[in-house]
């Protein structure tokens, strides 16, 4: 773990396995094996052309999303991210059938088939949205920390993003702001070292993206991001300098995506050693192989879960995105503006 | 009834709101301490605390999309962005965030946010101080676009868009600020949608908005008092929507038709409204309508220059008079 000098953080190393319980990390092996399983039966829908648009996976970051929102209170705290949201989504509390719905365009998914892949959003699970502009919810972010901070509560605002986001011009009025007025704000930068298609040295003048909040006196983390139990431990004391009203904190978790940028995406510009060297590093198998060492899983279970998970997205997640309607065309003007505001017409009064 | 300037209207209105309810917030570049290019937080920063009249760093996408995100929970933020012509940095967060946001939510999530800004040509300022932006916003589907053309407007607008749940970018000008109106003393809410009939006239409608409505009726009474030609004056403090019905039964009383925008013509405001004559009205017009605008160039420094590129009241009466042969 690399710190920023002058932003000491002790102990997230050595303990890290100390912090959760058996019980949590078999069920966090369970979370990250669905989210795998749920990105890999979206390529195939994808493939099949059930699912349009643009989609991009999360396979192989998975420690990421499930470390942080483990230390945070999913459902509580408030959660925005980019494009690549399907898991942030499940993990806050969304229903899978629903986040597969709006895939395939349905009436019955999160966003009623008006968002798409990019645009999951589940205010009633403060998953706050997907977005499309590559850096667009940074001062989204801050602003719902405002918001937070206004009204009194201890929930925080939460923001993934990747590596590339942090070279536009947002990161820096964003970072500035929250420093500025002390808002309860975490950035987490999933590194997964390409930009589209474009290495993070070949993009970028600082390639530890931690080093990059110095610059607005932002006290900031660069933590293994394929290891959860690390990931866990780093957002939990991030999570709480947030929550204690110390202002914003950066966390960067260093990862890889295993699909392209999208599926559009040849994959052209990663070597085949890259990957592999990236592949040995798999969350999931990290998590397994250390509970499978420690005694507390056989391979046998945990194959009987891969099969019971891949059944229950067919049985139930596809199924229900398959049944689900598709939104009328009569609909096609509704949700662009409030219904029936009364000050459109100048008020009640 | 009282009389009070443009910028005292706005001020009330923002004092009214903040007062009203704790979670409207100001934000804006030296709207706190300083109280405002154009005096519209004057006092307010004293009044109201740091916490909620928020001077901003020069991060005009940046604060917008603050104030954004804080409308996603509950806060009403009145952003004010000193020149429409430093808005342009801010569409990102305007036009990607606050407009769709509702629409690609299917419902769920709206951003009642109110942009305030000054566009147009002041005095010499140059090409980058004397844009309009209204003909961007107003194409922008989620997005309400209003525009005062008087005090007891930017009053009541400003009021109504605080309360309403949809974005509303509220176009001011520059030179308006230290007009003189009449204001109600009671607390009222102007609509968002709709037009007003400012002068009755039979011979021909001069459609305006924002500073060009006051064209509009200084040529109404020289072409009244000048030529016998009974003008009729609408004012489409609207711009998003715009008024169909309001225009098409002003054109169905004179059967001519002038539509007057500060803005060059290409895809703006006035282009619209010839749009909305085409397909509304087309066989109630005695005669082509016309658009009276700006030259299509950077508002140049110069100030013969900077005024040849401006239209004004005259350029209004040639039009109108155009419209009438026998009238010279």
């Amino acid at each position: 773990m690399k710190v920023m000098p002058g932003y000491a953080q002790q102990g997230v190393a050595e303990n890290d396995s100390a912090l959760l319980s058996v019980t949590d990390k078999k069920r966090l092996l369970r979370e990250m094996l669905y989210a795998r399983r749920f990105e890999e039966r979206c390529y195939e829908a994808y493939v099949e052309r059930k699912i349009g648009g643009f989609l991009h996976l999360y396979s192989g970051e998975e420690a990421c999303a499930h470390g942080v929102l483990e230390a945070a209170r999913p459902g509580y705290d408030y959660v925005m991210t980019s494009y690549r949201d399907h898991i942030h989504a499940i993990k806050c509390g969304s229903d899978p059938r629903k986040v597969m719905a709006e895939l395939f365009a349905k009436e019955g998914g999160t966003c009623k088939g008006r968002g798409g892949s990019m645009h999951i959003f589940d205010v009633e699970h403060r998953f706050m949205g997907g977005y499309a502009l590559v850096g667009g919810p940074f001062p989204l972010a801050a602003g719902i920390a405002k918001g937070i901070k206004m009204k009194g509560g201890d929930e925080i605002s939460i923001c993934f993003l990747g590596d590339a986001a942090n070279n536009q011009g947002t990161f820096h009025e964003s970072l500035n702001m929250a420093k500025v007025w002390d808002l309860p704000v975490l950035y987490v930068c999933e590194n997964n070292l390409y930009g589209i298609g474009t290495r993070i040295d070949r993009s970028t003048a600082v390639q530890d993206q931690y080093k990059r909040a110095a610059a607005y006196d932002i006290p900031a983390t660069q933590v293994d991001g394929q290891d959860v139990e690390v990931v866990y431990a780093a957002a939990k004391q991030a999570i709480e300098h947030v929550r204690s009203g110390n202002g914003p904190y950066f966390l960067e978790l260093m990862t890889y995506r295993y699909r392209g940028h999208s599926m559009s995406d040849s994959n052209a510009y990663r070597s085949k050693d890259e990957e592999r060297s990236w592949l040995k590093r798999d969350p999931i198998h990290i998590l397994r192989n250390r509970l499978i060492d420690s005694q507390d899983l056989t391979l046998s279970e945990f194959k009987d879960m891969d099969k019971a998970i891949i059944e229950e997205i067919e049985n139930e997640v596809i199924a229900y995105a398959e049944q689900s309607p598709e939104p009328a065309v009569e609909d096609l003007e509704k949700y662009v503006l409030a219904e029936n505001d009364p000050y459109v017409h100048g008020g009640a009064s | 009834m009282s009389q009070m300037m443009y910028w005292e209207a706005l001020r009330r209105a923002h004092d009214e709101e903040l007062s009203h309810d704790p979670l409207v917030i100001v934000m804006g570049e030296d709207i706190g301490i300083a109280g405002g290019t154009y005096k519209a937080t004057q006092g307010l920063y004293d009044k109201y605390g740091p916490e909620r009249v928020i001077d901003t760093p020069i991060s005009e996408n940046g604060y917008t999309g603050l104030g954004i995100g804080a409308s996603f929970v509950g806060v009403k933020p009145i952003i004010e962005i000193m020149s429409v012509n430093f808005a342009w940095l801010a569409t990102d967060q305007i036009i990607n965030t606050a407009a769709k946001v509702r629409y690609m939510s299917g419902g769920q999530l709206g951003a009642p946010v109110v942009i305030r800004s000054p566009g147009g040509t002041a005095h010499q300022l140059g090409a980058q101080h004397s844009a309009r932006m209204e003909k961007v916003f107003m194409g922008i589907a989620g997005l309400r676009v209003v525009t005062p053309s008087n005090p007891r407007q930017a009053y009541g607008l400003l009021k109504s868009a605080v309360r309403c749940a949809d974005p509303v970018f509220i176009n001011e000008h520059e030179l308006m600020y230290n007009m003189k109106g009449e204001v109600p003393d009671e607390e009222f809410f102007h609509p968002l949608e709709g037009s007003e009939v400012v002068r009755q006239g039979r011979d021909l409608t001069l459609f305006g908005y924002n500073i060009s409505v006051h064209w509009c009726l200084q040529a109404a009474e020289v072409l009244s008092k000048e030529h016998g030609i009974e003008a009729e004056v609408v004012d489409l403090y609207a711009l998003s929507p715009l008024d169909r019905e309001g225009i098409k039964a002003s054109v169905a009383r004179t059967h001519k038709a002038i539509i007057a925008e500060e803005a060059e013509a290409p895809v703006g405001v006035g282009a619209e409204v010839m749009a909305i004559f085409n397909e509304e009205c087309f066989f109630e017009l005695d005669a082509p309508p016309i658009r009276v605008s700006a030259a299509n160039v950077p508002i140049p420094y110069n100030h013969k220059l900077e005024k040849a590129a401006i239209p004004s009241a005259r350029d209004v009466i040639a039009a109108a008079l155009s419209l009438f042969p026998g009238k010279h």
